[in-house]
């Protein structure tokens, strides 16, 4: 996995150094299961369109991209969990994963 | 590659006395010392990891050794009716084919594990419990249903499979099948070695949206059995 260095002024804080992993993380389960290069991974923003948006991504794709995230974060995702808004976007992706963490 | 048939029921396993229509066999088959029955993957990951199957096929082929890939009763060009088959008699199916082919290993791949027959040796390549392959399956057939609007949990959907069987992401399975999915592991008593993915490299092709292929990786766990048969002192002819 490749990523550019961050630049910054002063050393990330804890929050912002985990965040950065757990994003790191989740663009590359997206580069396993759509089969693209970790670099078009890495250029993806909070505004990418996921489900709804890429036609691959279908009931069976997400079931698969939900239990991989799983696996890889160990967390435990509810069926009741799952919405629309949490995978229309990457954004909307991240931001569950990172609720469900700081909830554990 | 050669196409051809092998029969269930042919080697007696006492499954009942009617004849059955031969099932599919696909070999790379040239009379070799090393001959290998493939038992693939289930459902969806059959179909996401059939090129990368028969990449490994290919691969064997070029390393001197023979292997066959069966189509199981219900799957593929079959026409037995998948919500009939069960893991216990896939696993027979598996006995048959393997000895009406002579294989001297087996090589399963991913959910394959859970009904590849243990006495011979062999390989299992990123095996998955039952439980986990049904999961996903359970999880997909949930959010399909959400999206047209019906609400389902996985719980009263597998609850309601158990008495009834159930259709899952468009893979009618039994009732029977559902209960040994349930409690089927990948590490079972047999003589075949486990290969995790990690051994290969890359990220698994089952993970894919759609079906992909990978020759590296077709390559990597051929390769992988050619030395350990070397190792096993069985140099291919």
């Amino acid at each position: 996995m490749s990523s550019k260095p961050i630049a910054r002024g002063k050393p990330a804080s804890d929050g912002e150094a985990r965040g950065h992993h757990t994003d790191m993380i989740l663009k590359q389960i997206l580069a396993d299961v759509l089969g693209i290069s970790s670099e078009d991974a890495m250029a993806l923003t909070p505004e990418s369109g996921l489900f709804g948006h890429l036609p691959e991504l279908d009931s069976m794709a997400v079931a698969g991209l939900l239990t991989e995230i799983e696996d890889r974060f160990d967390i435990v995702i509810e069926d009741d969990d799952v919405d629309g808004e949490m995978l229309e976007t990457y954004g909307g992706l991240m931001a569950f994963v990172e609720a469900k963490l700081a909830a554990d | 590659m050669k196409l051809s048939t092998w029969q269930p029921g042919k080697r007696s396993n006492g499954r009942g006395a009617q004849p059955k229509a031969e099932e599919l066999l696909l070999s790379f088959d040239c009379g070799r010392q090393s001959r290998i029955m493939i038992c693939p993957a289930l459902f969806d990951e059959a179909n996401k990891l059939r090129r990368f199957t028969l990449g490994v096929m290919r691969e064997l082929d070029v390393r001197g050794i023979d292997s066959a890939i069966l189509d199981l009763p219900g799957t593929n060009e079959s026409l037995a009716l998948l919500e009939e088959q069960t893991l216990a008699a896939w696993r027979e199916d598996a006995r048959d084919a393997a000895a009406q082919f002579g294989a001297t290993h087996i090589l399963s791949i991913r959910a394959g594990a859970l009904y590849a027959p243990p006495e011979l040796p062999g390989w299992r390549y990123a095996a998955l419990d039952g439980a986990k392959q049904l999961s996903a399956m359970l999880r997909a057939q949930v959010l399909s249903q959400r999206e047209a609007g019906k609400a389902l949990t996985r719980e009263k959907l597998l609850e309601e499979g158990r008495k009834n069987g159930a259709m899952l992401s468009g893979w009618s399975l039994s009732a029977t099948m559902l209960a040994e999915l349930e409690t089927a592991r990948a590490h079972t008593p047999s003589q075949h070695r486990m290969i995790e993915h990690s051994e290969i490299g890359g990220a698994g092709l089952w993970l894919r949206a759609e079906p992909g292929e990978s020759g590296a990786q077709s390559a990597t766990l051929a390769s992988m059995i050619a030395h350990s048969l070397e190792d096993a002192g069985e140099a291919q002819t």
